[in-house]
């Protein structure tokens, strides 16, 4: 399982491997919302939770499709469901290099999109914690999503359809967590609740994935 | 004899084909009464006026689009479990109905809400929720759609259907918690408690539930036989392409 993590991270990390896309997209989202509703700080420290957890969300959306398609394309994942490791640990290591890939660079470079966006003092702190419990949710999320899709030729729309309605909850806990955290409400509630969310996707959406692979490798 | 029986497709044809004229019988007797009987036949409300009388066709279609997916989470478990095929067939003939039951019920919610709340369209946890679930129906038949071998499609949607339902459950407490409320509570099943509804609506109106419940078999029952006879349709093309 390590030797299979440290192979996923090689590839995305070398040429090709899209590391570093989810980020600048992430920046590029950043830099258009103000271009987009106008400078005043007022309102930009309004909107700037929900648009940091927004596109933080659309930023993880690019790469999911990567989860298992290279993999089904070129046969290794067969290999992979012959192999001792049970087809829910790959799931569960190929969704956590995609987190280490996508959500955990995004978490760190968060507070920095936040002074763009005008986020209050009170909330960065919020935001990182937010980030760093929600993201992983995401991650397992999606590649339950890129799990069903994986045969499908030009699957990425249909991925993003199918991903986005069951985004709902972490979205709403965890902007809601920066929300109250940049006010400074009571934010630990939805945190909370967030970390639930991140809990039960990441003990039982792996073996709802190994079935959607299993269906797609018949 | 156990129900069982009734999975086979060719029994299943058999029996839905003396069925379903009732049915649509049924359906069309109670849905003309109802509606007619809620239009026409009842007094305006004291503050709603004629509007109140969207809730004939609001609150049953409302009521079936959440019916109709808990309708398909029973037929996925069904076709993952014990593998008939009628049962994902019917899963995915009734997932277009459900759909279209969401997107009346937020219509028929907006043409009342214009001119009572002063707005087509509020952020509220329940026409939020529905929202969602309009979102869920749309990736589910996508994924129907999809898919080309039939037995994979059902499976993978069967799976999505599955964790989809949890996901729009999370949602809708999601959105509660999210956001006050602009609609009403439910007051059908008030009856006999404190602000019920009054009995000259309840009365047509539970008969227009009824109608939408026999609508909603129906279309099922009409729709699951035509993705029979399409599949042996395709079964005999196929045969064909063998000889």
């Amino acid at each position: 399982m390590n030797a299979l993590l440290i192979r996923d991270l090689r590839l995305a990390f070398r040429a090709g491997g899209g590391f570093g896309l989810g980020l600048a997209f992430f920046l590029l989202v950043a830099v258009l919302v103000p271009l987009g509703v106008g400078p005043e700080p007022a309102t930009l420290a309004k909107i700037a939770p929900g648009i940091l957890w927004v596109g933080a969300l659309l930023a993880c959306l690019l790469s999911l499709d990567r989860i298992f398609a290279l993999d089904f394309e070129d046969g290794s994942l067969d290999l992979l469901a012959t192999s001792p490791i049970p087809l829910e640990g790959v799931v569960a290591v190929k969704a956590l290099a995609h987190w280490l890939v996508t959500g955990l660079p995004l978490t760190l470079c968060a507070p920095m999109l936040g002074v763009l966006l005008n986020l209050p003092g009170p909330g960065y702190l919020w935001l990182v914690v937010s980030l760093a419990a929600g993201t992983p949710a995401l991650s397992v999320i999606g590649a339950f999503g890129a799990a069903l899709t994986v045969g499908i030729k030009r699957g990425g729309l249909l991925l993003s359809l199918l991903v986005l309605p069951l985004y709902v909850p972490t979205l709403i806990f965890g902007a809601e967590v920066v929300k109250r955290g940049a006010t400074g409400a009571e934010a630990l509630v939805p945190l909370l609740l967030l970390a639930g969310i991140t809990a039960g996707a990441v003990a039982l959406l792996p073996f709802a994935a190994a079935a959607a692979l299993r269906v797609n490798l018949r | 004899m156990s129900v069982w029986e009734y999975a086979n497709p060719k029994r299943f044809m058999q029996v839905s084909a003396r069925v379903l004229p009732v049915v649509v019988g049924l359906t069309v007797v109670s849905l003309v009464t109802g509606l007619i009987w809620g239009f026409f036949f009842t007094p305006d409300d004291f503050r709603q006026g004629s509007t109140v009388k969207i809730i004939f066709l609001h609150v049953p279609t409302a009521m079936m689009a959440i019916n109709a997916w808990v309708m398909m989470l029973v037929a996925s478990l069904i076709w993952l479990i014990r593998r008939h095929h009628v049962s994902a067939l019917a899963a995915k003939a009734a997932a277009p109905v459900g759909l279209t039951f969401t997107l009346i019920a937020l219509v028929t919610g907006a043409l009342w809400g214009q001119p009572m709340w002063g707005t087509w369209w509020a952020w509220d946890p329940r026409l939020t929720a529905f929202l969602i679930l309009a979102l869920f129906y749309l990736g589910y038949i996508a994924l129907w759609q999809a898919v080309d071998d039939p037995d994979t499609a059902a499976d993978l949607t069967a799976v999505l259907c599955m964790v989809g339902s949890v996901f729009a459950v999370l949602s809708r407490y999601a959105v509660k918690f999210w956001n006050q409320g602009l609609h009403q509570d439910s007051t059908i099943l008030k009856v006999g408690e404190k602000d019920p509804i009054d009995v000259a609506y309840y009365v047509p109106l539970v008969v227009c539930i009824l109608g939408f419940v026999l609508l909603f078999v129906a279309l099922v029952l009409m729709r699951t036989r035509t993705e029979i006879r399409a599949r042996r349709l395709s079964a005999l093309l196929a045969q064909e392409r063998l000889a």
